[in-house]
């Protein structure tokens, strides 16, 4: 007999939707309902049977696996953790009480991703706000170098260009949508207006942005780009009630980085002088603003951050795991709810070859067979309840749906920490 | 088992008052001598030192949504002050917003043993809590933001009183606080469309109901749940020049119903709208010495660094705007908002030693030490560190007139500080830090050295400078255990969070569930904290 199981969160991406319908039997997801293609996948494809942990592809009992993790990580001189985004924040408060106590570097996935709005945010500060209040009250939002019509998929319809909310009852019909990217996408497709701009030019456009507002001369040669679109954005941002800014990597990740983000925080931060404005940073795992959350109230700094002095210290291009990686610095790594060998660049994946890492994570992936040790733990939001973070920081309590045998994250490294102790 | 022997004690809540007396413990609680196996007792001996109850902060940002933004935002305050992993102890980086770990080694250092998380959105409280949980030696409670809320609100312009009761109940249940705050109420809701409150009769946008209905209609629904501490206030129009008159007209307003009134100072200024700010001290002390029913925290303000956070979007607007400094601002569907500013606070600096005296004022003019706390309204005025400097303040007359000469003249012109001699004794600084603050937080456990009382006590070595002597006590008691000695940590232990969950009839779930479907993005049923979620914690009675 099936069981059904309601408001189930999806903690696929930073949307965390939680009105997921679940149908399960004989411990298997059978079905879903109302999650999207990706969410929907994350759950049906989950195996949940139990796997014991593998040491060079072997299998052994957890106390061995455990007490070769401690040994490794006791043996290296400048290890490393990662990962931590798909993972609950109980699990990242153990991974950073292991750090700290090891002097290890901890990094989470924002490190690839969001980094350079982490800068952003500590050169600028940040105006938001959250989904519900996109919902409830935006009515311009502008999608600028993120596509979340794939990568986020239910974001339009439960908190974005097509929610009914109490100042937006006609949902679509009482938002104007702007996307700003380099090459039409399918969100692009749906947009009010679709500023196509240059690759690389993000930063001008958003100066450009500036100087329209706040009706300064613009000077093509200072990087000014003048053009009758731009000036109907302007007039719109600044004439709308209350305007939101999503943004991707197209912009973190793209040529200027962090200054794109800063200037886009500033912009936005200026129009409060006309109506309200906020933004907010698309956030890609599922508790990835978990992962910024927890490694900041215990350390001072949401990511790349190194206990390696007996103190917690940020290093962007230094602490970062891919250029830790790519430099040789690390000499083990700890993989935690992560792939790397799936997303790194070669540098860094050719010496993750050659250094002993352990992976923890509830399946195999790509790092699976590179990895020394292989932790099968349990699944947070499948297997056992965990807290997660929205992309708004709005947490939640991640529901099991699974009778899962599994032992947790945080349970695995409250036993590496102990044995680590020893 | 421990016996404290021979201390000189100040436990105004018993009135001693600097007698000598032994303290016996057992179990984490002060026991009777006839209870004490003494040959088996760690005996301390004290003999010449004070001894008082743990200190208890009423007012504090230590945990949660708002002042983990303000960590994140300014690294330039992690490496003001680095703590280094030594034993099991972790490391931790902050000084105006210190770590998790590293809040509770300060406070525990100088010698707090109780916290109030001064203000957490219903929505992000499980954030709190979940900090809460990693801020060890302390116990803690948090205060929820109520004064814009959306069900609230449309509860009042519909007249259902019953149901905003029931509400208020089921909220508190579900995000697992402790009292009702309010900040600002209306004027955040408002600044969501741009705009403010400046009088308690303004209209809160889409609800036409005034900030004088939601503060009223909270202070009955508090006192008509009982709960153990009243509403927590934080009024209109902060920071401004003649915040005092309207700060007088709430207190006025707030009188038959009880309330307390947070990190005062901000709140009042004479002067006119706009103009240069003067001290309202005099004013406003004599309101709270006249209302038997209000007590106040000061806000202290310490010249140094600071990061200002509130719930206030409109006030951290405003002041980013005139600073230019970064901002981070947070709208809350439904409930909320907030914003946080960092900034310098300089002698030098005319405004801001205008509200440094403004403090100091407030301390010395309130007649009774019952109605007034000390706090910096951590870490808006200054960080909580700054309470050993301001104990020396208050009770060496000297050491005020010494810091007052070196304001600027334009502060000095027409203020009372000068002519005020009082010097508070061991006894008042042991109200206003531990007893005061415990009794209106209704906390019957704390506070006090009596029998049946948590064994949470300080010892301090007597000084002559008493910033010395309050910044590095020589033992601090957390529960019956030693967790600090000669100023340096030597244990860590898991702190209480203490909630209130005072019940409600269940038929109002239906409304609030109509109400998460029309205005919320979570669900209902992933709303509620169950308490197994939150760390060590004890639910008080509501009588």
């Amino acid at each position: 007999m099936s069981t059904t199981m309601e408001n189930v969160i999806c903690k696929f991406c930073g949307c965390l939707c939680d009105d997921i319908i679940v149908e399960v039997e004989d411990n298997r997801i059978l079905k879903t309902k109302r999650a999207c293609s990706n969410g929907r996948g994350m759950f049906l494809d989950y195996d949940p049977s139990f796997q014991k942990p593998l040491i060079d592809g072997k299998q052994v009992e957890w106390d061995e696996a455990v007490s070769v993790c401690a040994d490794i990580l006791n043996k290296a001189d400048s290890p490393l953790i990662y990962g931590l985004s798909s993972t609950s924040t109980e699990a990242q408060r153990k991974a950073v009480e292991l750090a700290d106590l090891l002097g290890a570097v901890i990094d989470s996935t924002s490190s690839v991703c969001h980094f350079p709005t982490v800068l952003a945010f500590q050169r600028t500060g940040e105006v938001t706000c959250t989904l519900g209040e996109v919902k409830n009250r935006a009515d311009l939002l502008i999608f600028w170098g993120c596509n979340p019509m794939v990568s986020h998929i239910r974001h339009f319809t439960r908190y974005s260009a097509k929610a009914k909310g109490t100042l937006t009852p006609g949902g679509r019909k009482d938002r104007t949508i702007v996307v700003v990217d380099v090459r039409e996408t399918p969100s692009s497709k749906t947009a009010d207006m679709f500023l196509q701009i240059d690759s690389g030019t993000d930063y001008e456009v958003l100066t450009t942005l500036r100087a329209l507002v706040q009706e300064k001369e613009l000077e093509p040669g200072a990087g000014h780009i003048v053009s009758e679109e731009l000036k109907e954005l302007a007039r719109m941002m600044k004439t709308c009630n209350y305007g939101v800014v999503f943004f991707g990597m197209g912009l973190t990740m793209t040529s200027g980085r962090s200054y794109n983000v800063s200037e886009l925080f500033t912009l936005a931060a200026e129009l409060n002088r006309f109506n309200r404005f906020s933004v907010m940073p698309m956030r890609g795992h599922g508790n990835v603003a978990g992962a910024d959350n927890v490694l900041t109230w215990l350390s001072g700094y949401p990511s790349a951050v190194s206990f390696a002095r007996g103190f917690p210290q940020i290093g962007p291009g230094e602490f970062t795991s891919v250029d830790m990686l790519a430099r040789h610095e690390a000499d083990a790594a700890l993989i935690i709810a992560s792939d790397p060998m799936a997303h790194f660049p070669h540098g860094a994946v050719e010496h993750l070859r050659h250094i002993p890492f352990i992976l923890m994570a509830p399946m195999t992936n790509c790092s699976t067979k590179t990895a020394k040790v292989f932790l099968p733990t349990a699944c947070c939001g499948i297997d056992v309840p965990g807290t997660a973070y929205r992309m708004d920081n709005v947490p939640l309590r991640l529901r099991a749906v699974l009778a899962s045998e599994k032992p947790t994250d945080e349970e695995i490294l409250s036993r590496i920490i102990k044995e680590v102790i020893k | 088992m421990i016996g404290i022997i021979g201390g000189t004690v100040f436990d105004p809540l018993n009135k001693i008052d600097g007698q000598v007396k032994d303290l016996w413990i057992k179990d984490g609680k002060i026991v009777p001598i006839e209870e004490i196996n003494q040959s088996k007792a760690q005996i301390i001996d004290v003999r010449g030192q004070v001894v008082m109850p743990g200190g208890v902060d009423i007012h504090s940002h230590i945990a949660g949504a708002k002042v983990n933004a303000g960590r994140k935002l300014c690294p330039e305050d992690s490496k003001r002050l680095l703590r280094y992993r030594s034993g099991d102890f972790r490391s931790g980086s902050g000084y105006t917003v210190p770590s998790t770990s590293l809040t509770g080694y300060l406070y525990s250092e100088m010698g707090y043993t109780t916290v109030m998380e001064a203000a957490a959105a219903p929505l992000v409280a499980r954030h709190t809590h979940e900090e809460l949980e990693d801020i060890p030696n302390i116990d803690n409670g948090a205060f929820l933001t109520m004064g814009n809320n959306h069900f609230l609100m449309k509860c009042i312009q519909d007249k259902e009183m019953g149901k905003a009761r029931d509400y208020v109940s089921w909220l508190l249940d579900a995000g697992k606080g402790f009292a009702i705050k309010i900040v600002n109420p209306g004027g955040v809701e408002n600044w969501k469309y741009g705009k403010n409150v400046q009088t308690l009769d303004d209209k809160v946008i889409g609800f036409g109901v005034t900030p004088r209905q939601i503060l009223k209609t909270l202070a009955t629904i508090s006192e008509e749940l009982k709960l153990p501490h009243p509403v927590h206030v934080h009024g209109l129009c902060l920071g401004q020049s003649g915040s005092v008159d309207i700060t007088i007209e709430t207190m006025e307003l707030m009188e038959e119903l009880n309330a307390h009134f947070c990190h005062l100072h901000f709140l009042s200024y004479s002067g006119k709208r706009g103009g240069f700010p003067r001290s309202g001290a005099a004013k406003v002390a004599q309101t709270v010495n006249e209302s038997p029913s209000i007590t106040i925290d000061v806000g202290q303000i310490i010249f140094g660094p600071a990061t200002t956070m509130t719930s206030d979007g409109p006030v951290q607007y405003n002041l980013s705007q005139k600073l230019g400094a970064k901002w981070v601002n947070d709208d809350l569907e439904s409930e909320s908002g907030g914003g946080i500013v960092p900034l310098v606070y300089k002698r030098s600096n005319p405004l801001h030693a205008i509200m440094w005296l403004t403090g100091l004022e407030i301390f010395l003019l309130v007649d009774d030490p019952w109605k007034v706390f000390l706090t910096t309204d951590h870490p808006n005025a200054g960080p909580f560190l700054g309470y050993p400097e301001v104990i020396r303040l208050l009770m060496d007359k000297d050491f005020r007139a010494e810091k007052f000469e070196k304001i600027p003249k334009k502060a000095k012109k027409g203020c009372l500080l000068p002519e005020l001699n009082r010097e508070y004794s061991l006894y008042e600084i042991a109200i206003i830090t531990r007893a005061g603050p415990a009794r209106r937080l209704g906390l019957k456990n704390k506070g006090h050295l009596g029998i049946g009382a948590d064994a949470d006590i300080t010892v301090y070595s007597r000084a002559e400078n008493k910033e010395e002597m309050f910044a590095h006590p020589s033992r601090v008691l957390k529960d019956g255990n030693i967790v600090v000695i000669d100023g340096q940590l030597v244990k860590e232990q898991k702190g209480r969070t203490l909630y209130v969950s005072p019940g409600y009839d269940k038929n109002i779930e239906k409304y609030i569930r109509e109400h998460f479907k029309e205005s919320y993005t979570i669900s209902f049923d992933n709303y509620y904290i169950e308490a197994q979620h939150l760390g060590i914690s004890e639910k008080l009675n509501c009588i």
